[in-house]
């Protein structure tokens, strides 16, 4: 009777936590459209719902009625699994993100590994959807999009080396706790730049998304896919963007901390503040694919391997150098 | 405590079975794929231990990066016929015998270490490693790693340097006559260069010199 108590208070946190991670994933989709549109001086969705809220929602029932078309000569098994792997994965790390010091569902002593490692297995989805579909296309750009996500998530774990020297522990509280006094986007912000650029590489955003270069390769590894399938490689997209802009807010923002820590402010509670940092990435991210040209695909390898990581590895030598010099090395 | 070993179990029977598809499957990206869910489990099993660190360091090293270079090739050569070729041939049966005589020295090395281990404990110096519980795991990993076994870590770093550069060395071709991009020119160009604007007559147009 205790198991079963304790396995259905679990079950009552998780879909307290998916829950708004969907819909936010839903609305995410909607704001990214609209600030695209603004850019170009367009209205954007603004038909379905006060401002076009519900668009994605409109979008989402018509994706659920519409026919799932299987290939005849794809790999079955594999070629299902697919977007529910993309899926299960963009979820499942939400686990470990604290909205404050007491509300997270998960926490980890190892909270930023397991960020990195699930981040890391997000390349299963693609390589498999492409692989599966039996098609040039998809194929193509599942080839492209796991030497792109390989080689920028090199560069992520050497910035996070960067940020776990300044904090000394490798739990997402202990991360944020240790930004009290001093956001880390202020010493490392060349470091928060980086980040920014590889997160953009590393969930496929524009001006990185040679994975589904629409002007080459069709829809990439997506071309194969329909109706509800297609919709779960889409959401799980948006919730990987989501998780990506929650680590920066969290390694370099200050996660759920409020910026002043005067009277009014620290009464706003700490998961508003997160969301808000979020959106503020966010933002930044529907800004940069609506005013950055494509990468060509050489100049992308060129800029993660030859660029970043030399910079990142160079700025991890200069971090600890300053904290040994100056006796800063955190000790717990 | 029941719930715990339902886990173990449920862990490493999908570690056992999976381990068994990957020599068994026919296709050898479904292979891949079962090698792969034999990493996760076991990184699973590496977690309930208490060892989060190594269970997340193998996700990320083994799953996150090795195996989709495995996945790359395996997918890239189409290993896939060779390896139906492979067993019905009688070639195969020409290997049969070492592949034996490797197993079987693998398999008394194991019975070897695990019996070693649980009947003479002391020989392999457990005991004389600290166990301190209240740092955490990855810590005490840091403090052993980083003082007492520095120049083993240092010389393992040595050795995966020697192998990354011996395997660019030995792809390393130079080919004559590929058209290359410099970026630096790329960047630097200037609107001036790239572009003229000329005053064109009508009916006469304009002869384009290159």
């Amino acid at each position: 009777m205790e198991y079963i108590n304790i396995v259905f208070l679990e079950v009552y946190k998780i879909l307290f936590l998916l829950v708004p991670v969907l819909v936010s994933v839903a609305m995410i989709v909607w704001l990214d459209r609209r600030v695209w549109a603004f850019v170009q001086k367009r209205q954007g969705p603004n038909v379905v719902g006060p401002f076009g809220l519900l668009q994605s929602l409109a979008d989402a029932l018509k994706y659920i009625f519409k026919e799932i078309i299987i290939p005849s000569t794809s790999n079955k098994v594999i070629f299902i699994l697919a977007p529910i792997v993309t899926m299960t994965l963009a979820l499942i790390s939400w686990a470990v993100i604290p909205f404050s010091a007491t509300l997270v569902l998960a926490d980890i002593n190892v909270g930023i590994l397991y960020l990195f490692a699930v981040s890391s297995l997000g390349v299963y989805g693609i390589i498999m959807g492409g692989w599966a579909s039996n098609s040039k296309y998809p194929f193509l750009g599942a080839i492209r999009s796991a030497a792109q996500m390989v080689s920028y998530e090199v560069s992520i774990g050497v910035i996070i080396i960067n940020v776990l020297l300044c904090v000394g522990s490798l739990n997402l509280n202990d991360i944020v706790e240790a930004q009290q006094n001093l956001w880390f986007i202020i010493p490392l912000f060349p470091m928060f730049v980086i980040f920014f650029i590889s997160a953009l590489a590393e969930t496929n955003r524009p001006p990185f998304d040679l994975p589904e270069a629409e002007a080459e390769l069709v829809a990439g590894y997506q071309t194969e896919y329909s109706g509800m399938m297609y919709a779960m490689f889409w959401l799980g997209e948006y919730a990987n963007i989501l998780l990506m802009c929650a680590m920066g807010a969290i390694l370099f923002l200050g996660g759920w901390m409020s910026p002043i820590e005067v009277y009014p402010f620290t009464l706003v509670p700490g998961a508003i503040w997160l969301i808000l940092k979020i959106l503020l990435l966010f933002i930044l991210f529907a800004l940069v694919k609506a005013i950055v040209p494509r990468y060509r695909y050489d100049q992308l390898m060129r800029l993660g391997w030859k660029v970043f990581l030399p910079l990142s590895l160079t700025w991890v030598v200069l971090t600890s150098s300053y904290l040994f010099y100056f006796n800063l090395l955190p000790t717990n | 405590m029941i719930a715990h070993s339902i886990f173990f179990y449920t862990f490493s029977i999908i570690a056992v079975i999976s381990a068994i598809m990957v020599t068994v499957s026919k296709n050898t990206v479904h292979s891949v794929f079962f090698l792969i869910l034999d990493f996760i489990s076991i990184s699973c099993l590496f977690i309930m231990i208490g060892a989060e660190f190594l269970g997340m360091i193998m996700l990320i090293v083994y799953v996150g990066a090795v195996a989709v270079l495995f996945l790359f090739v395996v997918m890239m050569l189409n290993v896939a016929q060779q390896k139906n070729q492979w067993f019905a041939s009688e070639a195969s049966s020409k290997h049969i015998p070492v592949g034996l005589i490797i197993s079987t020295i693998i398999f008394f090395e194991l019975i070897i270490v695990i019996g070693g281990w649980k009947y003479k404990p002391d020989l392999f110096d457990i005991n004389n490693t600290t166990n301190n519980f209240s740092v955490s795991n990855t810590h005490s990993l840091g403090q052993v790693l980083y003082t007492d076994y520095i120049h083993v870590f240092q010389l393992s770093g040595m050795i995966l340097l020697v192998a990354m550069i011996g395997a660019i060395v030995l792809t390393f071709r130079k080919r004559e006559g590929v058209k290359k991009q410099s970026y630096l020119k790329q960047i630097s160009r200037e609107r001036s260069e790239g572009v003229e604007v000329l005053e064109v007559e009508t009916n006469k147009g304009v002869k384009i010199d290159d």
